[in-house]
């Protein structure tokens, strides 16, 4: 039996039902703790629902070394996993890790890249993994359909992807299966910190809780004051396009294009500072239709069925945040580029440490302190 | 079993045209001006495909273009409507198994 914990019915509030939300609320509540997470409606601002489903390393953390080991921890534990989360739900979320590409489309883009791959590397504290950087022959060995403009590309045997709405289901079905009481149309208002508990304020009630977990995506830069935390994010859009559903033909995964486990092909990487405006631009998204043909001619015979455009949720650097209150102690708020790679750490790693009361040193990097330092003029 | 309304049938007749085609290979016949689908479901043909995920089979439901349960493989191509395209002379229709493949 779980104890009625100090200050609240909880042990712990999740705010946010999307990719980072949900998988924290699944780890918390593997390890014995009663949890609530706290949703907005089926209306909402949620990535989770509109991402590309990479799970990808290379080219991750240059500026900050443990981002990319953290990265590469999460991506070494996603097998294990997707085999939980199956053993638990009886679902498959198609985590697949081929490795992965970067395609080049000119010498100079190829040897830019090349740099960045190297000057990553040589950061003091790196972790090491393995990667090339391939010539048009080389690659065309593992992509036989790249188009004549593709001058070559880089490699990584660690990156992976997965059907991303499945996890997000998965994860849901997961925390429902674990008694994690999950309360859609509760939009979090307001949070006070009280005789050392939280009580919230939502659209569905007050809500208490021992402890909390900002994951709101672009609402926790509004939360986080409320609590002594700070989370400066903010939305950057990118377009996807689907296909229509073909057999196989694509067998590794590329930050351009992908193939789907259930035959369709993904088209993205557009980047665009817009605001909270989700409207499809017919420009962006002719343009990386476009680029996704140079690199693969043959999808020009194909049928778009579905195409959209979602809001990343960007720190100024690019990297997450983790911290823990220092006023609020038991506010912890969590928020990252890439929800969908670094599902594995926070259901498997963060999780355990939040249900046990904190976050240790080898966190530090991520606290948001790293964005207050004064500027030298 | 599908069959052509008589008064139909009377009226194509007087006009005699009929269109030769195939369906997965063996010769067929149209009448000219018929929808791909309504040829295949005048030859017996009434599941066209299989889904591409379930492997489930289906045949064609609005014959107006927006179900898109009437996919067959024309020409060489997957995935068309074959309710949206008019039967022609020598065409190749084949029933279209699964995902359309596109390195073909
Ligand atoms: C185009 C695109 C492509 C991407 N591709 C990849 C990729 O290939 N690989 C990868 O790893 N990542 C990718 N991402 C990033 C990934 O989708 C995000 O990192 C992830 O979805 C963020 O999840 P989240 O839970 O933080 O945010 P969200 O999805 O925004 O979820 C936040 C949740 O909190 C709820 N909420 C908000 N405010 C409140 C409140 N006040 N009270 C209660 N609930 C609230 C919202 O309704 C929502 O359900 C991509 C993103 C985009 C936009
Ligand atoms: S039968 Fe419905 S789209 Fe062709």
């Amino acid at each position: 039996m779980t104890q009625p914990s100090r200050g609240g019915e909880y042990d712990v509030a999740v705010i946010g039902g999307g990719l980072v939300g949900s998988a924290l609320a699944w780890g918390l509540a593997r390890a014995g703790q009663k949890v609530a997470m706290l949703d907005e409606g089926d209306i909402a601002v949620r990535p989770s629902r509109g991402n590309f489903a990479l799970v990808w390393v290379q080219g991750k953390g240059l500026g900050m070394p443990e981002y990319a080991g953290w990265t590469k921890k999460s991506s070494d534990d996603w097998s294990g996993f997707a085999d939980l989360l199956r053993e638990q739900t009886g679902l498959d979320v198609a985590y697949r890790r081929p490795g992965g590409f970067m395609p080049m489309l000119s010498e100079e883009d190829l040897q830019a890249r090349a740099n960045t791959m190297m000057r990553l590397h040589n950061q003091p504290d790196m972790i090491r993994y393995p990667y090339e950087v391939m010539d048009r022959e080389t690659l065309r060995k593992e992509l036989p359909f790249i188009g004549p403009d593709v001058v070559g590309g880089t490699y990584c045997p660690l990156d992976g992807h997965c059907n991303s709405l499945r996890l997000l289901r998965t994860l849901h079905k997961g925390i429902g299966l674990l008694g994690v009481d999950y309360r859609p149309n509760h939009r979090v208002e307001r949070i006070e910190h009280r005789d050392g508990g939280f009580r919230m304020t939502t659209a569905g009630g007050e809500i208490r809780a021992g402890k909390i977990v900002l994951a709101a995506g672009h609402d926790s830069a509004r939360l986080a004051p409320m609590v002594g935390l700070s989370a400066p994010v903010r939305p950057q859009r990118g377009h996807v396009i689907v296909t229509e559903k073909t057999a196989p033909f694509l067998h590794h995964p590329t930050v351009y294009v992908r193939q789907t486990d259930e035959g369709g092909v993904m088209i993205g990487d557009s980047f665009e500072e817009a605001g909270f405006d989700t409207t499809l631009q017919p420009g962006v998204s002719s343009a990386i239709a476009q680029r996704a043909i140079r690199f693969f001619p043959l999808l020009g015979k194909l049928n778009v069925v579905r195409s959209w455009a979602a809001l990343r949720v960007l720190t100024p650097d690019g990297f997450p945040i983790y911290e823990e209150s220092k006023t609020a102690p038991g506010a912890f708020v969590a928020t990252c580029h890439s929800g969908v790679t670094l599902a594995a750490n926070h259901a498997l790693t963060l999780a355990p440490l939040i249900a046990a009361g904190g976050l240790g040193d080898s966190f530090t990097p991520f606290s948001a302190g790293r964005f207050h330092v004064p500027q030298a003029a | 079993m599908f069959r052509r309304l008589p008064e139909i049938e009377t009226a194509l007749n007087a006009a005699g045209q009929t269109v030769s085609f195939t369906i997965d290979g063996r010769p067929a016949s149209a009448r000219a001006g018929d929808s791909v689908t309504a040829a295949l479901l005048a030859n017996g043909v009434t599941a066209c495909r299989t889904t591409a995920v379930s492997g489930a089979a289906r045949g064609p439901y609005c014959m107006m273009g927006v179900c898109y349960d009437c996919l067959v493989t024309i020409d060489g191509t997957g995935n068309r409507q074959g309710c949206q395209v008019r039967v022609a002379p020598g065409m190749a229709v084949e029933t279209q198994n699964g995902k359309r493949e596109v390195e073909r």
